[in-house]
């Protein structure tokens, strides 16, 4: 009779625990669908066409979009990608492929420590580099910053993906004769395409919405711009300036800036969720 | 014998400073195919990784001796170049996942940037996987990726691929180990039939295997050579007891 109530007892405890297990589960979902609720129902009346395809208009002039901070925050996407995505596979390549030894310890620890540095330090660094050289904000400085916080990312995702591929793949070329850098450009890369584009979809996904380092670096600016030594507008800038303005329809319109970038940042980890499915590579 | 088409001279291997091979001396005669037995552990995968120069990828993996590819030091000219006249078909087929089936037969051309007209290389795939026998099953979805292969087949085109290359030897490393009976039944026949266009050097550790299909076998035991001859002297008069004992099944 003992070991009948001890067994009940078990299972009562099981299902306790499952159930906490399941409500902590649906908890973690809860904020995402608040914030979408709330990005949703203020930004979608701010939403038009204008909002899109016009640059933003003096303060009381109603309408006006948000044009530049769409292209400003494509521009700075290419620039930091530029930068950081060679550089990037380039490291995580040279990692996977060195597990051991000082030089590898090292540069993933510097890994380690910069994926942890406050993206305003990097601002603030990119400021000292950069921005006082050529004596004024700019988009390139604003590239390099985020381009700057890209690289763990890469880095990292790049390591994973090149270690998963199986050592026989790269013995099969080899003993083809073929040199060791073709073996890397032509089958361990392409084998890893999927996670490696993945990687850089979701750094991409990540810089998206930063502010911080661009709050000295990019700057922001109202007009249209495409030099990249100039002042450029970016969509988490111009939250930040229109949601900590007095301005009723401009508080209008940065609730509607968020939902432009909350549907970009969603759009990127689709994006990458998708590439991940359709490129893997068989083994 | 005629003249061996690779000579191993005083033949040392290492891992770190683990000896894995010890002084192995031997001649491989060119057109036959040469079966090297032994249990687990006695080296024979290191020894074929050593003659197309594969061994010293592993960290920390030396050598020491000659092995001359017809009167050739494979030890004084660039690997990459060895394992160009030395192919090799490993344990588990490894086709490329990325590449078509044409593609996986040419990859040494198109891997190593070698331009070679079309209307050639279509001839290099078509005899490739013709001295495979995977031609007729095949030459129908040259243009899809491997990976709906079959195992066996995947060996197959493995083999076709370095057969591509026109290597004066091919290494294969235990080819069947991981293959059904069928599979390993057809690709048995097929090494017998290779024999007249390249020199096959095989590691088994299945005995009965190195009977079935090999000219002349070596017998290694923890890191030496033991044995050598011909596969049918051996089977029935061997000089070793050592050997003896393997075949018959005393250890191993």
């Amino acid at each position: 009779m003992k070991d009948q109530s001890n067994i009940r007892f078990r299972i009562t405890k099981d299902i306790i625990f499952k159930g906490f297990i399941v409500l902590f589960s649906v908890l973690s979902g809860i904020p995402l669908i608040v914030i979408l609720y709330f990005i949703i129902k203020n930004g979608i009346s701010a939403i038009n066409w204008e909002f899109i395809t016009s640059l933003p208009k003096p303060v009381g002039e109603p309408g006006g979009g948000v044009l530049n901070a769409i292209i400003g925050t494509i521009i700075l996407i290419v620039i930091s990608s530029i930068i950081s995505v060679p550089i990037g596979i380039f490291a995580g390549i040279y990692l996977a492929e060195n597990k051991q030894g000082k030089v590898p310890y090292f540069v993933r620890l510097c890994v380690e420590v910069l994926q942890g540095v406050p993206s305003i330090v990097i601002g603030i660094i990119v400021y000292a580099w950069v921005v006082m050289p050529l004596k004024s904000p700019s988009a390139l400085s604003g590239g390099i910053a985020l381009g700057i916080m890209m690289l763990p990312v890469i880095i990292r995702s790049t390591e994973e993906t090149i270690r998963l591929i199986p050592n026989s793949l790269r013995e099969a070329s080899l003993a083809l004769g073929v040199p060791y850098f073709r073996t890397i450009l032509k089958v361990i890369l392409p084998a890893g395409i999927s996670g490696i584009s993945t990687g850089i979809l979701l750094s991409v996904a990540r810089i998206a919405g930063e502010t911080a380092p661009l709050l000295f670096t990019a700057f922001g600016s109202n007009f249209m711009n495409w030099n990249i030594l100039k002042p450029i507008a970016s969509l988490p800038l111009v939250i930040f300036n229109y949601a900590t303005s007095p301005y009723e329809e401009w508080i209008t319109l940065a609730w509607g800036t968020s939902f432009v970038l909350v549907v970009l940042v969603l759009g990127l980890n689709l994006l990458a969720k998708i590439v991940a499915r359709k490129w893997k590579v068989q083994f | 014998m005629e003249s061996p088409v690779l000579r191993i001279e005083n033949f040392y291997a290492y891992f770190g400073d683990n000896c894995v091979l010890k002084n192995v001396n031997l001649s491989i005669p060119k057109n036959k195919a040469t079966a090297i037995m032994g249990p687990s552990g006695c080296g024979k995968t290191t020894l074929i990784r050593c003659i197309n120069r594969m061994h010293e990828l592993t960290l920390g993996a030396t050598v020491s001796g000659k092995i001359y590819l017809l009167d050739e030091d494979i030890y004084a000219t660039n690997p990459i170049i060895v394992r160009r006249k030395i192919g090799m078909v490993f344990q588990r087929p490894n086709p490329f996942p990325t590449m078509s089936i044409y593609d996986n037969v040419i990859a040494g051309y198109k891997l190593n940037g070698i331009k070679i007209a079309k209307n050639e290389l279509e001839k290099i795939v078509e005899e490739s996987l013709r001295k495979a026998a995977l031609w007729d099953e095949v030459k129908d979805f040259l243009h899809r990726k491997g990976s709906f292969l079959s195992g066996g087949q995947q060996q197959r085109l493995c083999l076709a691929r370095a057969l591509a290359m026109r290597p004066e030897i091919i290494l294969l490393d235990e080819p069947t180990s991981a293959l059904d009976p069928k599979s390993t039944a057809s690709i048995e026949e097929l090494i017998t039939e290779l024999v007249d266009y390249v020199t096959i050097i095989i590691v088994t550790h299945n005995t009965a295997q190195a009977a079935r299909i090999s000219d002349f076998t070596a017998f290694m035991y923890l890191g030496e050579l033991i044995e050598f001859g011909p596969t049918e002297k051996m089977f029935t008069v061997p000089k070793d007891k050592r050997t003896e004992e393997y075949l018959g099944g005393k250890f191993g």
